[in-house]
């Protein structure tokens, strides 16, 4: 008995492996297209969750017995309801969602993503089902989920799958691997920092995290922080203020998740707009999408990062 | 360690719903909801009498406001019947006072327990059966013969005491079995509010012919906002009136109309300190009345059938 509990302790990383330490005072400048300081970019969740799917052994997708008619009715409001409003409301900014897809959307529900394609939006994978977890899959069968997402994507929209945000954020140890080898250049999984970071892959590929956000979640902030819809607004301003003061020095990023079956309401909206009024009121921003803000830091800073992080290393030994 | 193959098969990926109870459509793409000339906002305020036994045996799930401490739990037991002894009153003096039109889902035994209030509500308003009471949750491990019976218990008690047919249901917590609907539509109901995932009636399909939908909203709840959520009740106004303001402009502005959809709980909003705040967002709608369509479920039904 004792046995067996150490080797289950010792089977698990006390570390994910994933970046080395690299501190907010020692890194390469980075520098936005047209010198702009803050990199924005808002990434729409648009998912399905099943009645009435099979139970996964380590979570359970309803807290009610199926069927869970408030939670199922409260995520089909979103596309039945919120996705149009929400979309209303980007265009007055000009902003260009990147959108966190649960691709059984593009059968169930093409025509939300035919709005999306319009506005010449990102799509990255969000799995197939957000009620589809990672947990308890072998690795044959998570690379299974993952190139089949990715392929259902190039198969309807003909966009290749840059960004990977695992199915209601369950992993594996193995989750961000597959998706590198896969053909994926950046993960929407950690929270460790507020640029894009290297991270590490078991097959050597370049590979960034896009700093993706939980504080400014509105599903984290409603429904797990219980916020006020006018004190979200006030966050999202708070938060912008601060990285567009810090992006003098080097630039930074700043993402709004959003889901419209909680931002949608008729009752949330107002205080969204308020803050998005102020932060594209400004002029040093750089309206972006998830793919482009990978891209452009892997092009220039990803190397030198990636040696800024050996050599610190190499002097803390 | 793996998962049974079945995790990866999609057996219901396919256009539309993964199940048979309504059509996909998306809420901008049906056509403008026929209101009354110059209204683009219907306003439907439903008030929830529920009655918490003392012995809950929560087999399934608790309600929320289910007593919650070792037996006997005097202090949530009295909390919520303080609803049905007074907010009540106070809602109705509020409703009155700007001269606007209610429904009230009552729980059966409300209407066993409380005569009075019964007769009271129906000269007031359009009764609808909010199930037995909030510990009879509906749920797949109810056994058939007792859902029947919480149902047609609940049908028959409201309309004994209330002298109105009762056409429309609410569950207790919006809670349902796999097949809620087909006992409802049995029972001679006509419309139902359980479904939140719309903001306009749409039809609903059970094996005896349909059903209406009718999304009472939850989030716009004064339980959900002040019970779960724990705002003030400032914000609670607040957030009313910003969501009334918001889908005004929203109807004016794309010329398609909209229903607010309000719900209320006497044990909640009807304590003294929380009660101002519903006659200030009364207030506030009372001044945009000549946008309003103060309905009741009734007749939205009868308008999503006709749609």
């Amino acid at each position: 008995m004792e046995q067996e509990r150490i080797e289950t302790v010792t089977e698990r990383k006390a570390d994910p492996g994933l970046y080395d330490y690299l501190p907010w005072d020692q890194r390469p400048v980075i520098r936005w297209p047209n010198n702009a300081r803050v990199a924005i970019w808002v990434a729409p969740n648009i998912e399905f969750y099943e009645l009435d799917p099979p139970l996964n052994p380590s979570r359970k997708p309803w807290p009610r017995p199926h069927p869970d008619v408030l939670g199922y009715a409260t995520r089909d409001y979103g596309n039945r309801v919120g996705h149009m409003r929400m979309m209303r409301l980007l265009d007055q900014f000009g902003l260009r969602g990147s959108v966190s897809l649960s691709t059984a959307m593009l059968t169930h529900h093409p025509e939300i993503i035919d709005l999306v394609l319009e506005r010449n939006w990102e799509l990255f994978s969000h799995g197939i089902y957000n009620t589809r977890y990672t947990y308890g899959l072998n690795e044959d069968q998570e690379r299974e989920m993952i190139v089949d997402a990715m392929q259902r994507i190039r198969d309807y929209a003909g966009q290749h799958c840059d960004g990977y945000l695992a199915p209601a954020l369950s992993h594996s140890e193995h989750t961000i691997d597959l998706f590198a080898e896969a053909g994926g250049t950046y993960t929407c999984d950690l929270f460790h920092d507020d640029q894009p970071t290297p991270v590490k892959t078991r097959s050597g590929k370049r590979f960034v995290s896009v700093p993706y956000s939980l504080e400014l979640n509105d599903t984290i902030v409603y429904v797990v922080n219980r916020i006020e819809p006018r004190r979200y607004g006030d966050m999202i301003i708070r938060a912008f203020d601060r990285l567009y003061a810090e992006g003098e020095r080097s630039g930074t990023v700043m993402c709004i998740p959003l889901h419209a079956y909680q931002v949608g309401h008729p009752h949330r909206l107002a205080a969204l707009q308020r803050a998005l009024d102020h932060v594209c009121g400004h002029d040093q921003v750089w309206l972006a999408t998830g793919r482009e803000i990978a891209h452009h830091y892997l092009e220039h800073y990803h190397d030198e990062a990636v040696a800024m992080m050996a050599r610190i290393a190499q002097e803390e030994a | 360690m793996s998962l049974d193959d079945k995790f990866l098969r999609y057996d219901k990926l396919r256009r539309g719903m993964d199940h048979e109870r309504y059509a996909w459509t998306m809420l901008e793409q049906r056509s403008a909801p026929n209101w009354p000339v110059g209204k683009s906002l219907a306003l439907w305020i439903n008030v929830s009498v529920e009655h918490f036994p003392l012995n809950p045996d929560s087999a399934g799930f608790k309600a929320p406001g289910n007593m919650t401490m070792p037996y006997p739990d005097l202090r949530h037991y009295t909390l919520r019947d303080y609803g049905n002894r007074v907010g009540i009153f106070r809602i109705l003096e509020a409703l009155e006072r700007h001269d606007l039109e209610a429904s009230f889902a009552i729980n059966g035994e409300i209407a066993q327990r409380y005569p009075y209030l019964v007769r009271r509500l129906a000269e007031r308003g359009e009764i609808i059966a909010h199930g037995w009471n909030m510990d009879c949750t509906h749920h797949s491990g109810v056994d058939p013969a007792t859902e029947q019976h919480w149902i047609d218990a609940t049908l028959d008690a409201l309309a004994h005491y209330s002298n109105q047919p009762v056409r429309g249901w609410l569950g207790p917590a919006r809670s349902q079995s796999f097949r809620t609907p087909e006992l409802l539509a049995q029972a001679g109901i006509r419309w139902m509010a359980d479904w939140v995932n719309d903001e306009l009636p749409y039809s609903f399909n059970t094996e005896h012919g349909p059903l209406v939908n009718l999304p009472l909203s939850l989030e716009l709840e004064d339980r959900f906002i002040i019970g779960d959520n724990l705002h003030s009740e400032t914000e609670y106004g607040d957030q009313i009136i910003d969501a009334a303001d918001f889908l005004l402009d929203e109807a004016q502005s794309t010329g398609h109309g909209r229903l607010l959809a309000l719900n209320l709980h006497p044990w909640v909003i009807g304590q003294p300190h929380r009660i101002g705040q519903l006659e200030r967002i009364f207030a506030h709608l009372a001044a945009r009345r000549q946008d309003l369509h103060n309905t009741l479920p009734s007749e939205l039904a009868m308008w999503a059938k006709v749609e």
